[in-house]
């Protein structure tokens, strides 16, 4: 069985203070890392003979407009099907350079994850081989998860405030 | 067993060995009765419509035997679920594709107004796109509701002037959908 405190002793001995922010909300063990080491953290943990972390579960974004210099954040799940851990790694990138390194190189499945990260906050994944919408409308002007623009349709008709007693 | 029933002769002249009526009338009779809907369904409405398909409430007692899957030989395009502004194409195309005569119908709130998504994402309401005939509200609407709303295509079948899509006002509509 595998712990959080073997996985994380593991990667401060390898990463030294590139990893930091350790956190097991839920049992979860979570850390935040940089852009330049996210892939070799990945990496490590992949080809780790021991934890063999192998499945890429996914890759979102969270958005914190009021966090200067680290307005977006990047997040990762991954699992180790042989001992059952799943392990959480951010990264925050600042708005104005809103670029990270693609991890389809070391999973296929990252292509349409970060293809959906990109449809919807923009994030982009540098050296991803086909960066473009993959949910929304291919005419879509804009990222629809940033807090700036509102979830409604503005076309809509219908929801006149006095209908609503507003 | 129950006496069968057959529907009414529409208006017209009879004498001996002959009965005369307008082609309207016969034509509109010969097609309300026989609409072949096209279901396309894309939510929990669509579950509604398959217990609307089935013996129990059993669409064919009114002459929509046979669901067409193919849009050519469909006569009416029942979109039944919420649309989203990337399939909005898609029925658009389906449209494009059914011969005149051609009817449909918005089955439920999200294919009439968008429903509860009012978000970036859906399309609001079908008739942003192709014109609507019936509207049938509900979410979802029971299998008694999209029966009515197939009455409500039957009537307009019946009722409907042959060259009423040869119309000014029909080429207007369909003009401002950009169709044709």
């Amino acid at each position: 069985m595998l712990t959080n405190q073997e996985v994380a002793e593991g990667l401060l001995e390898k990463f030294g203070d590139q990893v930091f922010n350790f956190e097991e909300p839920y049992g979860l063990l979570t850390l935040s890392t940089t852009r330049e080491e996210i892939i070799p953290v990945m990496e490590f943990l992949k080809d780790h003979k021991n934890y063999q972390v192998i499945f890429l579960t996914d890759i979102t974004g969270i958005q914190y407009p009021d966090n200067a210099g680290q307005e977006f954040v990047v997040v990762y799940h991954m699992h180790s099907f042989v001992h059952n851990f799943r392990i959480r790694i951010k990264v925050a990138i600042p708005e104005a350079d809103i670029h990270i390194p693609t991890a389809t190189g070391l999973f296929a499945s990252a292509n349409w994850m970060e293809r959906e990260t990109y449809d919807f906050f923009g994030i982009l994944f540098d050296g991803h081989p086909n960066l473009k919408r993959i949910l929304n409308i291919e005419e879509m002007d804009y990222f629809p998860m940033r807090k700036e623009y509102p979830m409604e349709d503005a076309t809509r008709e219908d929801k006149i405030d006095a209908l609503f007693g507003r | 067993m129950k006496e069968v029933k057959i529907v009414e002769a529409p208006q017209g002249h009879s004498g001996s060995g002959f009965f005369a009526t307008s082609f309207d009338e016969a034509i509109g009779l010969a097609r309300s009765y026989s609409l072949w809907p096209l279901p396309f369904a894309t939510s929990c409405c669509g579950i509604e419509f398959m217990a609307t398909m089935g013996a129990h409430y059993d669409i064919s007692r009114f002459g929509s035997e046979r669901p067409s899957f193919s849009p050519r030989q469909a006569d009416l395009l029942m979109v039944m679920g919420t649309i989203a502004k990337k399939m909005a194409p898609v029925v658009k195309q389906v449209y494009l594709q059914m011969a005149e005569p051609r009817w449909v119908m918005a089955v439920g709130a999200c294919a009439s107004s968008g429903g509860i998504f009012d978000t970036y994402s859906v399309l609001q309401g079908i008739d942003r796109i192709i014109p609507v005939d019936v509207y049938v509200p509900g979410c979802p609407p029971r299998p008694e509701q999209i029966i009515d709303g197939l009455m409500q295509v039957q009537y307009l079948a019946q009722n409907e002037k042959l060259r009423r899509r040869n119309t000014d006002e029909y080429q207007e509509l369909l003009a401002s959908y950009n169709i044709q």
